[in-house]
């Protein structure tokens, strides 16, 4: 009789075993649909990257034709050219101050957007237009409308103000593009990123809790303790995501460096470095070995900063 | 082909005037010179036979007909009277030309001179001989300079580039007397005579030259010099059209002399967009015929009386500057262009034998890079960074790596 009893611990295995199962299956039910879209994403994204891995093994030069094989020299190359430390370097001044000057700007111009005043509409859509321009129209406008030494806006100003104490004061020239290449770079990109920031930090700004400032303004806090001690804690992820988006596409600048200050070693990083690998040297293997160095260092700053910096993650992480 | 003006010209004459009396259609791809460049490059090196002509310069004829990726149009051109061959400027069938055999047929061409402004001239008192030396340049900058409110002695290219400062410095450095590379692919550019050169053209530039000169190229020149900012400018033949041209404030008050001298003749460049036929094409003959048609007088006769006549695509045919109705439009530069491409020597630039033909630049793949650099290092001393010494040390090294793989 008592063979035929099953052991309670068996069931309970067999049925967790069950239910196991089940939950696999409906897992893949769950996915399934999603698969070609995955799919699709791998060979759009992954195989154009095995196929510059591969590549950057092999001699290919477009000014030897002859010559081809697999090789190491392009890593060699890589590892013994100082221009890629330098644009590497630049890479990080230009993304850095970029990032955080535009976030300064975007802050400000949010807390002062999140007022009600008449025509805020209007003025808001302005703010937003730099970031709507075409990067390298926006680049060329400030090489030749802002910065340009005799013509631009900077030196027309200069002039005008000269003007002002002598009416005969000869026109004012300023030289910043070539004696402070990277800072007219930086000055672009803060202009184009600045509303970037904004939008993001706007929207963080209006889902701020109304009860809880109502409560601080009882409470007789001063508009800078609301600010410190409410506003700042509540809009540290937006600063962060919006500091993350703004890196991630200012890494991969290149129209600006390209259109401001052309061959120029003081500010070319490692977008701009590889292009020129690719047009003046022609010399397709050792661009593809660059860019395969650049993505590696990419993925390991990129992890240890995100890592130690955001929030973001590790609330994905408690969850 | 490249999107220049004179090729969306060609484009839009062809149908009309080639197509209805040949029966050829011709399928054109335009696009900017870089995209173009680099299309041309992939498209030759497999001689993937998409294309049968392409626009190619005097900087990639050579290398590529080395290479066995162009056909050889020595026969065409003997075989078809009607072109004349022998009225395309000698300069051209030499820098077109490999091994006594003729690869390019060009569709425009340019030397360079100098520019300078009559009128500010002659209120300083100033004079310029038609062949002037350098030197004679440098004193007549500083006398002019300032001579009206914003206005500096002479704009000089500044941006870097093998085809932006490369051209106009290594002319300068030719006729001092250095160069890139001797016979026997020795570097030569911490060369007494080339350090002496760039030093020359470094210093003018800082004394005299334009505002902001390490970011003036030869746009940001012909701006400064219709403008009135500068009283002189050293570059391509080709500028005189804009300078001419009817919106131009400066149109009527420009003389035009010779490129400046030091140790040789003449120190004009050469330049020319010309029409390569890749070797793999299998429509030979119908190619022919249109490169025939497309680099003739006629043609040009067809531009200028369609069109008008600064639209031709000048410099490359001598009859061109013996034509009434080119002479008259182009007026006060055709006299002075002319000579400048009759006397242009690709093969014989500057004092000492050259391993490549080509005047304002070595004729090396390699040199499109080796060009960007050291350019880039030298308008960092023009913008005020290091010395001359220090940038030319650096480019020696550079110069003699590329040097030895030719050795």
């Amino acid at each position: 009789m008592t063979t035929t009893l099953q052991r309670p611990a068996e069931t309970s295995k067999k049925v967790a075993a069950e239910v196991n199962r089940r939950a696999k299956r409906e897992g893949w039910v769950r996915r399934a649909p999603l698969l070609p879209g995955l799919l699709f994403t791998v060979i759009v994204t992954q195989l154009p990257f095995i196929v510059t891995i591969l590549l950057s093994f092999r001699r290919w030069d477009g000014d030897r034709p002859r010559i081809s094989g697999w090789t190491l020299r392009n890593y060699e190359q890589v590892f013994k050219d100082e221009a890629i430390l330098s644009a590497l370097w630049h890479t990080v001044v230009l993304t850095v101050s970029v990032v955080l000057i535009s976030l300064v700007f975007g802050l400000c111009i949010a807390l002062l957007l999140n007022r009600k005043f008449r025509g805020r509409g209007a003025v808001r859509t302005m703010m937003i237009a730099p970031f709507l321009i075409v990067p390298v129209a926006a680049a060329t406008f400030f090489r030749y409308g802002v910065f340009d030494a005799s013509n631009g806006l900077l030196a027309g100003i200069l002039t005008s103000v000269k003007r002002l104490f002598n009416p005969d004061a000869a026109a004012a020239t300023i030289s910043i593009a070539s004696s402070h290449p990277m800072l007219t770079v930086i000055i672009t990109l803060v202009w184009q990123w600045t509303p970037f920031m904004t939008l993001i930090l706007l929207a963080g700004l209006q889902s701020r809790p109304g009860d809880i400032l109502e409560a601080a303004a009882v409470d007789g806090a001063t508009p800078w303790q609301v600010f410190r001690n409410l506003t700042l804690p509540h809009m540290q992820q937006y600063l962060e995501l919006a500091g993350l988006l703004g890196a991630i596409y200012i890494i991969q600048n290149f129209d600006a460096v390209f259109t401001l200050t052309p061959l120029n070693p003081q500010t070319q990083n490692l977008p701009y470095l590889i292009f020129r690998t690719i047009q003046a040297d022609s010399d397709y293997g050792l661009a593809s070995a660059q860019g395969v160095v650049v993505v590696v260092l990419t993925i390991i700053v990129a992890t240890f900063a995100l890592r130690t910096v955001s929030s973001l993650f590790k609330e994905e992480n408690a969850r | 082909m490249v999107a220049n003006p004179q090729m969306t010209d060609l484009q839009k004459l062809t149908e009309a005037n080639f197509t209805a009396k040949t029966g050829i259609k011709v399928n054109y791809t335009v696009l900017p010179e870089n995209d173009m460049r680099a299309k041309a490059d992939i498209e030759f090196k497999n001689q993937a036979g998409q294309y049968d002509v392409a626009t190619l310069s005097n900087f990639e004829i050579p290398i590529w007909s080395k290479n066995g990726w162009l056909a050889d149009l020595t026969d065409y051109s003997k075989n078809d009277t009607a072109f004349n061959q022998s009225d395309i400027f000698p300069a051209f069938n030499q820098s077109l030309s490999n091994d006594g055999k003729l690869y390019g047929e060009p569709f425009y061409g340019e030397s360079s001179f100098l520019m300078y402004r009559k009128d500010v001239f002659a209120d300083k008192g100033v004079k310029l001989s038609d062949n002037p030396t350098w030197d004679e340049v440098a004193a007549a900058a500083a006398k002019v300079d300032g001579a009206q409110s914003g206005m500096k002695g002479i704009c000089l290219r500044g941006l870097p580039g093998w085809g932006q400062l490369g051209g106009p410095l290594t002319t300068v450095i030719n006729t001092f007397g250095g160069a890139w590379f001797d016979k026997d692919w020795n570097a030569l550019l911490t060369d007494p005579k080339t350090v002496a050169a760039v030093n020359f053209y470094v210093k003018l530039l800082k004394e005299h030259g334009q505002v902001s000169p390490s970011q003036a190229g030869f746009t940001e020149c012909l701006n400064d010099f219709v403008q009135s900012k500068v009283a002189m400018w050293y570059d391509a033949t080709s500028a005189a059209g804009s300078v001419e041209s009817a919106d131009s404030p400066v149109a009527g008050k420009v003389g035009y002399v010779q490129a400046p001298v030091k140790e040789t003749k003449s120190s004009g460049w050469l330049y020319t967009w010309s029409w390569g036929m890749e070797q793999a094409s299998k429509n030979k003959d119908a190619a022919w015929q249109f490169i025939s048609w497309a680099s003739s007088a006629q043609y040009e006769q067809l531009v200028g009386e369609d069109l008008g006549w600064p639209r031709v695509p000048s410099g490359k045919r001598i009859s061109t500057y013996s034509n009434p109705d080119y002479v008259k439009a182009a007026g006060a530069f055709s006299g002075p262009t002319l000579t400048a491409l009759q006397n242009a020597d690709p093969a014989n630039p500057g004092v000492q034998a050259r391993p490549t033909v080509g005047i304002q630049f070595v004729d090396i793949p390699e040199f499109t890079a080796l060009g960007d650099d050291v350019t880039a290092s030298l308008a960092q001393v023009i913008a005020g960074n290091g010395t001359v010494e220090q940038a030319l040390a650096a480019a020696q090294k550079k110069a003699q790596d590329v040097g030895d793989e030719y050795k």
